[in-house]
């Protein structure tokens, strides 16, 4: 099988509010940076370009048509699609697996903070018919799957608390975060209920930003990048949208989307195998469910973890050390390229302050948030 | 229709079925609101438009004056920077006579929506914008046209600071 690197990465942001570019400028920005990391001239050399983008998150229908032109892509194949930015970036890896391809191009951006009305573009996410009309706010799901989750495991609401104090202290010495902060762990537990069990602190908050990753097949990625950081496995699984059939507890998407990843990858034992992963952690007890579904620990065994110290950027296994999506911000169809974006600056040694030693292989894990059970998986390796 | 129309007739829905509320359906009001930051390039647009004029960028490489602005040339990926103010005429590229409103309701009087090449751009360069005090029957492509502005206390920051193109 054709290998596949990223050999080029570039973003704008990340921010809680951006109003000196318009979302065309903040691609534009993201775009003229990777092509730049990667060497390639898009007009000459990038031969397919994948965005990720929803409708209803940009406010134009058939958003697709507004793509080309910011990223270099006018006249050549470009297609548009729904999902986590893991998605795009895997739908970009299968174009270069085909063989047609040895130049592809992925991006994702959020514009969230142009969005009025967030919150009811969320509940529209909602069956229309048997669950919309009780017009509770879909953060109910979330209070709903952490409470089912924290019963099943013995998990506390402390250790989801911490969860928010560490990665929030990630963002710190992240400086393209948005929301890095050193927290209390008091100021997590006693910040105001929205959905019981989860409370305001746990919930990450939107930003703005744009992500672009270039794609290039073997010889052409080992010809342009000194340090091309290699696809070695992906995975993607969808559950079901009932929410009154669902598996609450355990992530079952996640759990799905990572043994597939791990299948493609030839990885037989996670825990020894990845050296850190960058998790969706939209709300705080998400990170520990996905890091048990994920198989970097057993079932109930994540939040002792965390209190040991064992996620923490010195820790046997450091879990989003750029701070996530508590300390980046929320980017809506970008989140999971966030996470992408953090494994592959960890890979190439260039993550600054927050800089892990020794690691060799990185797992990415995006979530399209409530009310979805959709989730996608990369293993990336230097 | 089918052979077996005999055999399998179906049920036939009528407009009381629905009145009566024998068919259930679930209605929901979106709502949806957007604020869109313009940028760079438009946001300088707009400014001019509330100046009462047309400003377009310039791709030195490409040689192409476009409008309205934008920061990079999609045709060479270099950026723009070259402002260039143009004229407020123009030539009709291409037209239609529209007899349906905005929403779908039927019009007498038609709307004459255009693209117009606006002077000073490139060819091919040109705005979307409304044609009126002209007949529809008169309207031709590579119809000369100017702008007829708002008076400047009325005037936004918007497209719609331009009431409408008419011929010259």
């Amino acid at each position: 099988m054709r290998q596949v690197a990223i050999v080029g990465v570039g973003y704008s942001g990340f921010r809680s509010i951006s109003p000196d570019l318009s979302y065309k400028e903040l691609m534009y920005e993201a775009a003229a940076k990777a092509y730049d990391d990667a060497g390639v001239d898009p007009r000459r050399d990038v031969e397919s370009f994948v965005s990720v983008a929803e409708d209803f998150n940009e406010g134009t229908s058939i958003f697709d048509e507004y793509v080309p032109d910011q990223i270099g892509g006018v006249l050549k194949p470009v297609h548009t699609i729904p999902g986590d930015g893991i998605h795009g970036l895997i739908a970009a890896y299968m174009q270069v697996l085909t063989g047609a391809m040895d130049i592809v191009m992925v991006e994702a951006h959020s514009k969230a903070s142009n969005v009025l009305t967030l919150s009811d573009v969320v509940a529209y996410a909602m069956d229309p018919i048997y669950n919309r009309p009780l017009r509770a706010n879909p953060l109910f799901i979330a209070g709903m799957e952490m409470n089912r989750y924290l019963y099943k495991t013995g998990t506390t609401e402390e250790q989801c608390a911490q969860v928010v104090v560490k990665n929030r202290a990630n963002g710190f010495l992240n400086p393209s975060a948005a929301y890095g902060a050193r927290l209390s762990l008091d100021a997590v537990l006693s910040s105001e209920p929205l959905s019981y069990p989860l409370k305001r602190l746990e919930v990450s908050s939107h930003a703005d930003g744009a992500i672009v990753m270039v794609l290039a097949s073997g010889d052409v990625a080992q010809e342009l990048s000194a340090l091309p950081i290699w696809i070695t496995g992906v995975g993607w699984c969808n559950e079901t949208p009932s929410l009154e059939t669902r598996d609450w507890e355990s992530a079952t998407y996640a759990r799905n989307s990572a043994e597939m990843a791990y299948r493609v990858a030839g990885i037989r034992n996670p825990r020894l195998e990845i050296d850190f992963a960058e998790v969706d952690d939209t709300f705080a007890y998400k990170e520990l469910q996905h890091m048990e579904a994920l198989g970097l620990c057993r079932e109930g065994e994540a939040g002792l973890l965390l209190e040991e110290g064992d996620t923490e950027l010195d820790g046997e296994l450091p879990l989003n050390p750029s701070g996530g999506n508590l300390g980046v911000g929320h980017l809506l169809d970008a989140s999971g390229l966030a996470r992408v974006l953090e494994v592959v600056l960890q890979l190439r040694g260039i993550a600054g302050q927050r800089q892990l030693e020794d690691v060799e292989t990185g797992l990415a894990f995006g979530w399209r948030s409530i009310p979805t059970t959709s989730g996608a998986a990369v293993v990336l390796s230097n | 229709m089918s052979a077996n129309i005999e055999n399998f007739p179906g049920t036939p829905l009528s407009q009381a079925d629905f009145d009566e509320g024998k068919i259930l359906t679930t209605h929901w009001k979106p709502k949806l609101e957007y604020g869109w930051d313009a940028g760079v390039a438009i946001s300088r647009y707009l400014a001019e438009l509330k100046n009462g004029r047309l400003i377009g960028i310039k791709c030195n490489r490409c040689r192409r004056t476009v409008v309205p602005p934008r920061v990079v040339c999609e045709w060479c990926w270099e950026p723009m920077e070259a402002w260039v103010y143009l004229e407020d005429t123009g030539t009709v590229n291409t037209f239609s006579i529209c007899y349906i409103r905005w929403d779908a309701t039927r019009a007498k009087e038609p709307q004459i929506p255009a693209v117009i090449e606006i002077d000073g751009a490139s060819r091919g360069a040109g705005i979307l914008h409304l044609l009126d005090e002209v007949n529809a029957d008169d309207v031709t492509i590579g119809m000369k046209v100017q702008a007829v502005w708002k008076p400047a206390e009325e005037r936004s920051g918007s497209i719609t600071d331009i009431k409408y193109f008419r011929p010259t």
